[in-house]
């Protein structure tokens, strides 16, 4: 298989764009998604919301947990979420651009992990938090995806990736399930 | 699902190289820590010490000493907050406590105690369950830094906002601002508080068990070990908890990957407190 995990990451807006994302997801899909939103860092329902647009099993990792594809991985509230060959790590190290959980963080980690095996998307969002780790996984070779700033909420974190790397392609949301759908099918390295 | 079959990139060689030193020039073993959280920390380290490469960094660990103090510091810095995860300490409260009443005496071990915030918040929910003078807790950690302040008893008030919010939502029974007097920027804590309290240095990774508790805590410290080191450090609980002693857990950790589960039975899920039955 030519990717292995697919990362996304949101602040600002995110929860509708991540529920389009989500909700156009197939049954079957074969990859493993890991995904950071912004929080606040005592409330604890996010999946639970999430999962009511998502026909793949939504939850919150538990420190050291295995990554199984055709699942969606939620950072939770307060902890950075890491990944790392096959599970999944947590760390409580500060906030990065004032984040925890931190879309860098999880983004630099997957490009450690995976290499070039890493589809990365970056959606809506009000900080810088997610440019860095984004152009890390392009660097490494990886394939990038941000949502159109035009359409996004807020254009601070798409205009950031944009200005940060090369981006493969820049999508309204609708059109980045339907993506991934097709990345995930892909053998050729 | 696993990595490419391409050889390690030179980054993680030259952190296994680096780990073994700072073993062999120190005794600190870092070696079984979880590595995508030690490579951030390595590289924050990089960063601050001013070297292009894990290896330059090797080089300036071992031949400057207050190099390797700044290294192991920075490898073993974890955060804590008073009432961390409030749902814990009120399952605490309302289901550990009244069996601890029933020992004459209570051991409690706080293993990774960073600063002392959890510490100090177990000192008050225990003396306002008035079994503090029948405890004694023992607060360790690995970072002398961390353990000397949290001998201090002082915090930031501009902390105290959040503890008091956390300290309600954990059952608390009076005003929080009791328990501290304010003073420029900082809350002190009651000193009596701490006469309970024994603070000491203890790596959870080299050194061995010490006495035997009736209730043991470590929260959000072994997410930084690797598998196998926290199938040591549960082994190392269990030989250090009597028989239906507690053990308390970070939020988002659990029993579930380690061959100790089925020694224990839970108390709550999801505060992550259970009880030894074998």
């Amino acid at each position: 298989m030519r990717f292995a995990i697919v990362v996304v990451g949101a602040s600002l807006g995110g929860l509708e764009a991540m529920e389009t994302l989500l909700a156009g997801l197939p049954e079957q899909f074969a990859l493993p998604v890991a995904v950071v939103l912004h929080r606040p860092s005592q409330e604890s329902d996010l999946a639970e919301l999430l999962q009511r647009h998502c026909v793949l099993p939504v939850g919150e990792p538990e420190d050291k947990m295995g990554i199984e594809a055709g699942r969606v991985y939620l950072a939770p509230a307060g902890y950075h979420l890491l990944v790392e060959a096959g599970s999944f790590a947590l760390s409580t190290d500060p906030p990065v651009c004032h984040a925890r959980p931190s879309i860098d963080v999880l983004f630099e980690s997957a490009a450690d992990a995976y290499r070039d095996r890493v589809v990365g998307v970056a959606l809506t969002g009000a900080s810088q938090d997610g440019a860095r780790g984004l152009a890390t996984i392009k660097g490494r070779g990886g394939f990038a995806i941000v949502q159109d700033p035009a359409q996004a909420q807020s254009p601070v974190l798409p205009e950031a990736v944009l200005a940060a790397t090369a981006v493969d392609r820049v999508l309204p949301i609708a059109e980045v399930a339907p993506l991934l759908a097709g990345l995930s099918q892909l053998t050729v390295r | 699902m696993t990595s490419t079959d391409l050889p390690p990139p030179i980054e993680e060689l030259e952190i296994r190289l680096l780990l073994e030193a700072v073993f062999q020039h120190s005794g600190y073993d870092f070696r079984q820590y979880a590595l995508a959280s030690l490579r951030r920390r390595i590289r924050a380290q990089m960063g601050s010490e001013r070297v292009r490469t894990v290896s330059g960094l090797q080089e300036k660990v071992l031949h400057d000493g207050a190099c390797l103090q700044r290294f192991l510091l920075g490898l073993t810095v974890t955060e804590t907050a008073m009432f961390r995860d409030p749902e814990f300490f009120l399952a605490f409260r309302t289901k550990v406590v009244p069996q601890l009443r029933t020992y004459p005496f209570v051991r409690i071990w706080h293993a990774g105690c960073a600063s002392g915030e959890e510490v100090y918040s177990m000192a008050i929910l225990l003396a306002e369950e008035g079994l503090l003078d029948r405890c004694r807790i023992y607060a360790t950690d690995v970072n002398p830094c961390a353990l000397q302040q949290a001998r201090e008893g002082i915090f930031p008030l501009a902390a105290m906002q959040d503890y008091t919010t956390n300290y309600i939502q954990a059952g608390g029974k009076v005003s929080f601002s009791e328990y501290y007097t304010a003073r420029y920027e900082h809350a002190i804590f009651r000193p009596g508080l701490k006469e309970s309290v024994v603070f000491a240095q203890h790596n959870l990774v080299t050194d061995s068990s010490f006495n035997e508790f009736h209730m043991i805590v470590c929260r959000n410290v072994m997410i930084y070990f690797d598998k196998p080191l926290q199938a040591r450090v549960h082994r190392l609980f269990l030989d250090s908890l009597t028989r239906f002693g507690f053990l308390g857990l970070g939020s988002k950790e659990s029993l579930t990957f380690s061959a100790c589960e089925g020694c224990y039975e839970p108390v709550d899920r999801r505060a992550k407190l259970y009880r030894r039955v074998q």
